[in-house]
């Protein structure tokens, strides 16, 4: 293969994007903010999955290239939310070169939203670890188990409100004699 | 919940239960395989990884800008100057701030230095678990003459902590030139060696050739990026695709292949390791003398000679670096995704900044961790000696896999 091949960042195909996912998601998109070197749009959770599967089938945009998701916790920030979390996704098309951003807002109460692990197999492992780090449901998901804490966690630590030297987990730990191999007393 | 007794009652009869790490001299770093095996046909697989969890993206929020720098060294420990570089740019693209040209152009021999150690680990330990110990210890050779080099320029060799936000630590020795140019010579007749070792050989090749391929879809799919990546096809390489640094001005091609499999990946990791030694020549041409620093020092440290030197430098490297609402770099309130092209692929920083002096949240985006799922889908149906040839060309770094 020869280097003629590789992406490369086409800022002017920004407006070919906007302008078909505007026309697509209408009054679904919350907002739009122009990055330094991409655009970020804010939906729904609910709504996500749908505009996601909508950059990567659509022959014009073809967003086939899975970068990154993860999640933010909004709870202490100074500027308003629509809701507490945020689960961002970002995709890169190489037919067009650019890369774009999906926010999805998740609820406080019942943080929860349809799974893009069937879409992007790289969703499978990064949605676990929102899980496991957020706690954010992701519905439909083949295996929604802890991957980065231990499986028997309580909590999940990346939240705003949740310590930054834990609840007493470490403390907590049964110490076993050297020899005898019998718990000692407390910890 | 996970408990032994259950794991031993679910056995098959007629299949063997295999238990690979996280403590196994054939796994890079503490990963866990737990397989079910048939003869040495492998037919179930699952993979286990958070042992060496840290909680690096908890603790940043927790630290200032330049705090965490430290925390960056431990990311992928083979290559702890790309990390340091890739965290300073991104901080550098939340604040909107330009390095000077001598900081870019020494960032961008550092960090195509650390390419070629990372890269030169990685091919030696892969052949090393395909039976061929000779040819690490060349590679180690190389290896540490560059982290020789590292500890001249920063002080240490593993942990570097070399940049600033909006800068470096310090400018770079005396004799660092003459030194880098003496090792390129060494690392081109390694590198000679390992394709006159390696490309031909019989047993190399039956182990590495159309063993666990990746498909362009399927590496697209995952996200897997860098030389696995290309070496399936994916034609994004970051210093291409929005050139950071000076690369634009650089010459250098980018490595592909199509084949996706072990091979593709152990030439693709040995061709970037010769374009890299290009591209420090080419870069050394260009090292000029002049500032290492962003000229406003509200925005980065001030050079250590002038803080113990002169009060107003002191002024503001405590304003740095105090605890507290009024001190250290106040960036917008945005959040901003930047990606720097690490040895092993895209290191992304989703950096949210709340305008204090510490990040809201920093969202690494290792490699290692987006590249390693694919391994259960290569080893199923597979032989069980393939997994140490397929793990090797994978260099998955614990550190980064884990954070």
């Amino acid at each position: 293969m020869s280097n003629a091949d590789l992406i490369v960042f086409k800022p002017e195909n920004h407006l070919a994007v906007l302008a078909k996912v505007e026309a697509q998601m209408g009054e679904r998109i919350l907002g739009r903010e122009e990055k330094s070197h991409y655009h970020q749009f804010k939906v729904t959770g609910k709504d996500a999955k749908d505009l996601v599967r909508f950059l990567r089938d659509d022959p014009a945009l073809r967003f086939t290239n899975f970068i990154d998701l993860t999640a933010v916790d909004y709870l202490r920030y100074p500027v308003a939310q629509p809701e507490r979390y945020a689960v961002i996704t970002t995709l890169l098309s190489p037919l067009l070169g650019v890369r774009v951003q999906v926010k999805a807002f998740v609820n406080e109460g019942d943080p929860r939203l349809p799974t893009l692990s069937d879409l992007f197999e790289g969703a499978n492992w990064t949605e676990r670890e929102v899980w496991d780090l957020y706690g954010i449901e992701f519905q439909g998901h083949p295996d929604l188990k802890r991957i980065l804490m231990p499986d028997d966690y309580e909590g999940h630590p990346l939240r705003k409100d949740y310590p930054l030297k834990g609840r007493g987990e470490r403390g907590n730990f049964p110490v076993y004699h050297a020899t005898t191999r019998k718990p000692e007393g407390g910890a | 919940m996970y408990s032994y007794e259950q794991e031993i009652v679910e056995r098959d009869e007629n299949t063997v239960h295999m238990n690979v790490g996280p403590s196994h001299p054939a796994m890079h770093g503490t990963l866990r395989v737990k397989m079910e095996v048939k003869g040495e046909r492998i037919i179930r697989i699952q993979q286990e990884i958070g042992f060496l969890h840290t909680g690096f993206e908890k603790l940043g929020e927790h630290r200032s800008y330049n705090q965490f720098i430290t925390l960056t060294d431990r990311l992928n420990y083979f290559s702890p100057l790309s990390n340091n570089i890739g965290f300073a740019l991104a901080c550098e693209e939340l604040i909107g701030i330009t390095v000077p040209r001598r900081c870019q152009v020494i960032r961008t021999i550092l960090a195509e230095m650390s390419r070629l150690a990372d890269h030169s680990l990685c091919v030696g330990a892969m052949t090393m678990d395909l039976g061929a110990f000779t040819s690490i210890l060349w590679t180690f050779v190389e290896r540490e003459k560059l982290y020789d080099v590292f500890e001249a320029v920063t002080g240490t060799r593993l942990t570097t902590s070399y940049t600033r936000v909006g800068g470096l630590a310090f400018d770079l020795p005396a004799d660092f030139e003459k030194r880098v140019l003496q090792i390129l010579d060494s690392m081109e007749k390694t590198l000679d060696n390992l394709r006159n070792s390696f490309y031909q050989n019989r047993i190399f090749l039956d182990r590495t050739e159309g063993i666990g391929c990746i498909s362009k879809e399927m590496a697209q799919s995952y996200g897997i990026t860098g030389p696995m990546g290309r070496a399936s096809g994916v034609p994004y390489d970051i210093r291409k695709y929005r050139p950071y640094l000076i690369y634009g001005e650089l010459d250098f091609n980018v490595p592909m292949y199509t084949t996706g499999d072990t091979l593709a990946r152990y030439k693709v990791r040995i061709d970037e390791m010769e374009e890299s030694i290009k591209l420090v020549r080419q870069a050394m041409k260009l090292l000029e003398p002049g500032p290492i620093n962003y000229e406003d020092q509200k925005r980065t440290l001030p050079d250590k000679t002038s803080t113990y030197r002169d009060m107003e430098s002191l002024i503001h490297h405590f304003k740095l670096v105090m605890p507290g609402e009024d001190h250290g770099i106040h960036p917008p309130v945005i959040d901003q995704y930047s990606s720097t092209e690490a040895p092993n692929g895209e290191l992304g920083w989703h950096l949210v900044s709340d305008g204090t002096s510490n990040p809201y949240r920093v969202r690494i985006r290792p490699p290692s961790f987006i590249n390693y799922p694919v391994l259960s889908k290569l080893l199923e149906g597979a032989m069980l000696a393939d997994l140490v040839a397929i793990l090797g060309s994978f260099n998955i770094i614990a550190g980064e896999l884990d954070r």
